[in-house]
C-alpha cells in the first residue's frame, strides 16, 4: 500500500471532514468509524480524482468502504 | 387565540453588527455604536455599486465555529448556529431538560443562502459540475438556519423557516407564540438569521432605491425618522430567543427575562415593496397583539419601531402607531444603529424591546437629528432614556405587505 496516498488522502479527509490525518488508516471504515457522511464523501472523492490524477466513477466510490480500499483503489488506477 | 397559556422568554441570543453576543450588542446600542463600515469587496468598485457600505457582523461566525462545521454551513446557517447556541446555555438548558418531542425550532430568514447560490454557481460556471458542492443545496435552502438548528438540538416538536421578507424573524417568534399557546410544544427556541451581503442583493436593492448612499459617512447613513434619511442599510446577523410555557419554566426554576403577551400578523394587500401610506393594515397588526395579550392601549409606554430609514416607510409606522395604540408611546428605532438585518431584524429587535422592558430604559435613535415634521410622536434621540413599562410593542414589516406586531411585558 502506498504510503504516499495514505497520507494525501488523510489530508483530504482532514480538510473536508475535520477528522486528524493520523486517524485516518488502512482498516478504518468512512462510514462506520470516521463518521463521514455520503455528502463528505463526494466531496473527498473530487478531491482525491484531482490529487492523485485518477478517476471515481460513483459505482466505484460505493465499494471503497475503508481508508485502505480507496488507497488501494487509487495505487491501481492512477 | 384564547390559551390560558403563558408564554414567557428565557433565554436570548445574537450576533449583530453591534456585537458578537446579547451583552454587547445591547451596550452598544446604548452607547451610541453604530455597525455601519465601508465595504471593502471588490464587487463594489467591479460593477460600481451607488451603495458602498453596509452593517457588518463585529465578530466573524468562521472565528467562533469550528472550522469543518463552519465550511458546511452557508454564512447564515453559521450565525443561526451561533445565536441559538448562545440562546439555549442562557437558558439553562441541556440535554435532559425537554422531551424533544415538545421542543420546536423556528427561524426564518428574508433571502436565504444567497453567498452559497452566487458562489456555487461560480463554480459551475467556470469548473464545471464536478467543482460543485454536494452540500450545496441544504446550505442555500431558507430553511437551512432552522434545519441545522433543529439538528443540533434534535427538537422534533417541529422545525420550521418562516420566510416574510424583513418580517421573517418575527415572524418566526408569532409562530413559536401560536405553538406553545396551542399545546403543540414546551419549549422554542425561534429568531430570525440573514447573511446575504454580496452583490447582487446590494444591485438589487439599489436599483429598487431603497438604499442609503451615504458612502462618505457610513455611520451617520442609517436615521429613521430623520428628515435627512435616504434608505435603509444593508446588515447580516442573528437573534434567537428561547419562548417556553411559563409553568414549564418555572417548575426547571429558569430566570423569565419577560412575557410574549400578544402577537398579531396581517397583511397590506397594497403593494409589493411600498407599505400602505396608511398604515391600515400595520395597525391592524398592532391592535391584534395587544387584543391577543389582553394589552390595554394605554398602558404601552413603548414602541420598538421597525422603521428603517425610508423615506416613506417610517411616517407610515407612525400613522399605524398612532391608530392602533395612541399618541403616548415613546419610540425608538434600533436601526440607526444596527442596520437593516432583513430576517434577523425583527428577532434582534424583539430582544432588545425584551431588554428595554428589563432594565427600564428605551435607547435612541441613531442619528435621528431633525425629526421628520410629519412624524408627531415622542421619538427617543440623542441618549437612551429611562421610562419603566407595563408593555412595549416591537413591529416589523416585509416587502410583499406581511406585517407582524409582538406585544412583550414584564416578567
Amino acid at each position: 500500500m502506498s504510503d504516499n496516498v495514505l497520507s494525501g488522502l488523510a489530508e483530504i479527509v482532514e480538510e473536508v471532514a475535520g477528522v486528524a490525518a493520523d486517524d485516518v488508516t488502512a482498516e478504518k471504515s468512512f462510514v462506520d468509524d470516521l463518521d463521514i457522511d455520503s455528502l463528505s464523501m463526494v466531496e473527498i472523492a473530487v478531491q482525491a480524482e484531482d490529487k492523485f490524477g485518477v478517476k471515481i466513477p460513483d459505482d466505484e466510490l460505493a465499494n471503497l468502504k475503508t481508508v485502505g480500499d480507496a488507497v488501494n483503489y487509487i495505487t491501481s488506477n492512477k | 387565540m384564547s390559551s390560558d397559556i403563558d408564554v414567557v422568554i428565557t433565554g436570548l441570543g445574537a450576533t449583530t453588527p453591534l456585537g458578537g453576543d446579547v451583552t454587547s450588542t445591547w451596550d452598544a446600542l446604548l452607547a451610541g455604536k453604530s455597525g455601519v463600515r465601508p465595504l471593502t469587496h471588490d464587487w463594489v468598485e467591479k460593477y460600481e455599486l451607488p451603495v458602498k457600505i453596509a452593517s457588518q457582523l463585529v465578530v466573524d461566525p468562521t472565528e467562533v465555529l469550528p472550522r469543518v462545521e463552519a465550511r458546511r454551513l452557508d454564512r447564515s446557517e453559521q450565525v443561526a448556529i451561533v445565536a441559538s447556541r448562545q440562546a439555549w446555555q442562557d437558558a439553562g438548558h441541556s440535554d435532559d431538560t425537554v422531551d424533544r418531542q415538545r421542543l420546536a425550532v423556528i427561524i426564518g430568514t428574508g433571502i436565504g443562502g444567497a453567498i452559497t447560490l452566487l458562489a456555487q454557481d461560480d463554480l459551475l460556471e467556470q469548473q464545471g459540475l464536478r467543482k460543485v458542492s454536494p452540500l450545496t443545496v441544504p446550505m442555500l435552502m431558507p430553511n437551512g438556519p432552522a434545519a441545522h438548528v433543529g439538528l443540533e438540538l434534535k427538537a422534533q416538536a417541529g422545525v420550521h423557516a418562516p420566510v416574510s421578507a424583513c418580517a421573517s424573524g418575527a415572524e418566526a417568534i408569532a409562530w413559536a407564540y401560536r405553538m406553545i399557546k396551542a399545546g403543540e410544544a414546551d419549549v422554542v427556541v425561534a429568531g430570525g438569521a440573514e447573511a446575504c451581503i454580496t452583490a447582487i442583493p446590494v444591485a438589487g436593492f439599489s436599483q429598487a432605491r431603497t438604499m442609503s448612499t451615504r458612502n462618505d459617512e457610513p455611520e451617520k447613513a442609517s436615521r429613521p425618522f430623520d428628515t435627512a434619511r435616504d434608505g435603509f442599510v444593508l446588515g447580516e446577523g442573528a437573534g434567537v430567543m428561547v419562548l417556553e410555557r411559563r409553568e414549564f419554566a418555572e417548575a426547571r426554576g429558569a430566570k423569565i427575562y419577560g412575557r410574549l403577551a400578544g402577537i398579531g400578523t396581517s397583511a397590506d394587500g397594497y403593494h409589493i415593496t411600498a407599505p400602505d401610506p396608511e398604515g391600515v393594515g400595520q395597525s391592524r397588526a398592532i391592535a391584534a397583539s395587544l387584543r391577543s395579550g389582553g394589552i390595554d392601549p394605554s398602558d404601552v409606554g413603548h414602541v420598538n419601531c421597525h422603521a428603517t430609514s425610508t423615506p416613506v416607510g417610517d411616517v407610515a409606522e407612525t400613522v399605524a402607531i398612532r391608530k392602533a395604540i395612541g399618541d403616548h408611546p415613546v419610540l425608538t428605532a434600533p436601526k440607526g444603529a444596527l442596520g437593516h438585518l432583513l430576517g434577523a431584524a425583527g428577532a434582534v429587535e424583539a430582544i432588545v424591546t425584551v431588554l428595554s422592558i428589563r432594565d427600564g430604559v428605551v435607547p435612541q435613535t441613531l442619528n435621528l437629528e431633525n425629526l421628520d415634521p410629519a412624524v408627531t410622536l415622542d421619538v427617543v434621540a440623542g441618549e437612551p432614556r429611562k421610562i419603566k413599562l407595563d408593555a412595549a410593542v416591537n413591529d416589523s414589516f416585509g416587502f410583499g405587505g406581511h406585517n407582524v406586531a409582538l406585544a412583550f411585558t414584564p416578567a
